[in-house]
């Protein structure tokens, strides 16, 4: 499992002050310390606050990408500034993200065609995010359907169970393990999944423990990418360790920082 | 029914490390080796480009050796009290295009040969063929800390292969390689978790990772290939899911390991059962060294020079392209 660097997001302060001030130093620093934390994309958003969420898409891929050669994960509900931002992307990037609604689907596989990006799909429709891990699985084999439909491949499609903050949606926590594993059989090769990890601590009071676990629980059910506080220290040495654990990566002393690396 | 190849994609793929410098490089070698870069498993040509064929290399000493079967007579007796001269007998005679110095003569026990008068045996080697060279100690890493880096600093610019380094001891031969320009072997116990980790310790010290040579310690055929085979399978199998740490080209001693056996070099008199004693060495050799390359070695280290010849056929047969690999 690798992590989607969740900093450089219009809803910190400083990145939106950044943004106003078209002053790219914090941006800069940022997607530098998540580089060297471990992040192995950026992501990109925003933020609600942007007069012109366009032109900030795309300056803010332009100075990302002047501080650190990590691909980009651009996170957006407006498909406009996605286009914006893949079109000066370097490096082939991944759209954050589409749910399974026809209209959209067909806009963002079509750009993700376009720039050989790959794509993050929700598990959710016009209807909202569903209760259990079946209809989950359902709106994940949309997404399937729809990607393959457009020639995009597998590998290429992160599907997104949905994580909620487990103070508000207790009951979805086994769900979305469960929902992990089934969307692992929807194909072959099978697509790939992620997750929002800091939801699952929105507004407790011990978030690094509880995205630390419920991380180490997502490897084991086989998660593949997360968006996430790569700064973490003790987040990367867990997922380190989880994937030493799934016999994914070959144990060496310095496994940690081999994982840190790890580009 | 037509038949469909099931094909595995890889992340990546293994490196590549340069043996040897040309003139224009600053060397003075005929010519080049690139071992490594395959981005599939060992000749699944299908997968994945293999760029490089595996790489038969010869082993000669610095000393003449007292404990080689008598069957080498014939073909090193001549030659084996100097080490130019039995260079020289492989690349023309036995068409090496990789030698493998084995500085046995610095152990203390056996010649206790000065660094520099080691340093000299190098040089010599080197002015007599034009083929890239891979130089390794004694094994005793007190003394080969004297010798190989004034080796390192005598063949400068030839971009050698040194060896061995280790976990408990790679500083100085890190160093050495580091200054003067040299690629080091990596050695470890039939270890993937010390393979890796030597590998992280070396490349900390700022040498390149396609500097890098792994041996992964083999056994012969009978005598535990298969863990040495399993740990390479490993190693591969990492590499190509983009693990660069043990994405390094393998080196072994198969020729050393084979030539140790019971099986190699017991007389058919003792074993009439077991058929002429050195047909059966040759052939304990080959067939080690081919089970080697399917585990992905890169470069195989023999001895008879018809278990050498063997080998170089079965890799030019194996790196043919079949019907799968449109």
């Amino acid at each position: 499992m690798f992590i989607i660097g969740e900093r450089i997001n219009g809803m910190f302060k400083d990145i939106a002050q950044a943004i106003k001030d078209e002053d790219p130093r914090a941006v800069q620093e940022w997607a530098k310390k998540q580089d060297i934390s471990g992040a192995r994309y950026l992501d990109i958003n925003t933020g609600p606050a942007a007069k012109d969420p366009v032109k900030a898409m795309r300056w803010l891929v332009e100075v990302t990408q002047e501080a650190s050669d990590l691909p980009l994960t651009l996170d957006s509900t407006n498909y406009d500034a996605i286009e914006a931002g893949l079109e000066v992307c370097k490096r082939p990037a991944m759209i954050n993200s589409v749910p399974a609604e026809w209209d959209k689907m067909e806009r963002v596989f079509s750009l993700a065609k376009k720039y050989n990006a790959s794509v993050i799909g929700l598990a959710m429709n016009e209807q909202g995010i569903p209760k259990d891990a079946d209809s989950r699985v359902a709106l994940a084999m949309e997404l399937v359907a729809a990607a393959d439909s457009y020639g995009i491949p597998m590998e290429d499609l992160y599907i997104d169970p949905l994580v909620l903050p487990c103070n508000v949606g207790q009951d979805h926590g086994p769900e979305v393990m469960v929902t992990l594993r089934q969307i692992k059989l929807l194909a072959d090769p099978s697509p790939r999944t992620v997750v929002g990890l800091s939801n699952i601590s929105q507004g407790t009071k011990n978030r690094e423990l509880i995205n630390r676990v419920f991380a180490v629980m997502c490897v084991a059910n086989g998660l593949d990418a997360a968006v996430a506080d790569a700064c973490d220290s003790g987040l990367i040495e867990a997922i380190a360790t989880s994937r030493i654990i799934m016999n994914t990566d070959i144990y060496c002393d310095s496994y940690v920082d081999v994982y840190r690396k790890q580009k | 029914m037509a038949f469909n190849a099931v094909k595995d994609k890889y992340r990546s793929k293994v490196g590549e490390v340069v043996l040897g410098a040309t003139k224009e490089q600053g060397g003075t070698r005929d010519y080049t080796i690139t071992i490594g870069g395959e981005a599939a498993l060992p000749f699944l040509h299908f997968e994945g480009e293999i760029p490089n064929r595996p790489v038969v290399a010869m082993e000669i000493w610095d000393v003449a050796p007292t404990d080689w079967n008598d069957c080498f007579k014939p073909f090193y007796a001549d030659v084996w009290n100097d080490p130019v001269a039995w260079a020289k007998k492989c690349v023309d005679e036995y068409g090496a295009e990789l030698i493998v110095l084995h500085l046995k003569g610095a152990d203390p026990d056996v010649k206790d040969a000065t660094p520099e008068e080691c340093a000299k045996v190098v040089k010599d080697v080197l002015a007599a063929v034009g083929c890239p060279l891979v130089v390794t100690g004694c094994g005793k890493p007190e003394k080969d800390n004297l010798v190989l880096p004034l080796v390192a600093e005598a063949a400068a610019g030839e971009n050698l292969l040194l060896g061995v380094a280790e976990q408990e001891n790679y500083k100085s031969l890190t160093a050495a390689c580091m200054v003067h320009k040299h690629n080091i072997i990596a050695q470890s116990p039939i270890d993937i978790n010390i393979c890796k980790q030597l590998n992280i310790l070396i490349t900390e010290m700022n040498l390149p990772a396609n500097r890098i040579v792994i041996d992964p310690t083999i056994a012969a055929l009978g005598y535990g290939v298969e863990y040495g085979y399993s740990i390479m399978e490993r190693a591969r199998n990492g590499a190509l899911q983009g693990d660069t740490m043990l994405g390094m080209p393998m080196i072994g001693n198969v020729g050393y390991e084979v030539w140790r056996t019971k099986e190699a070099n017991a007389s058919s008199d003792d074993f009439p059962g077991w058929g002429e004693q050195e047909n059966r060495g040759i052939l304990w050799e080959a067939t080690t060294a081919m089970a080697l390359l399917q585990a992905g070695m890169n470069v195989v280290v023999m001895r008879h020079p018809k278990a050498s010849n063997l080998i170089k056929q079965n890799i030019e047969e194996l790196m043919v392209k079949t019907s799968f690999d449109e």
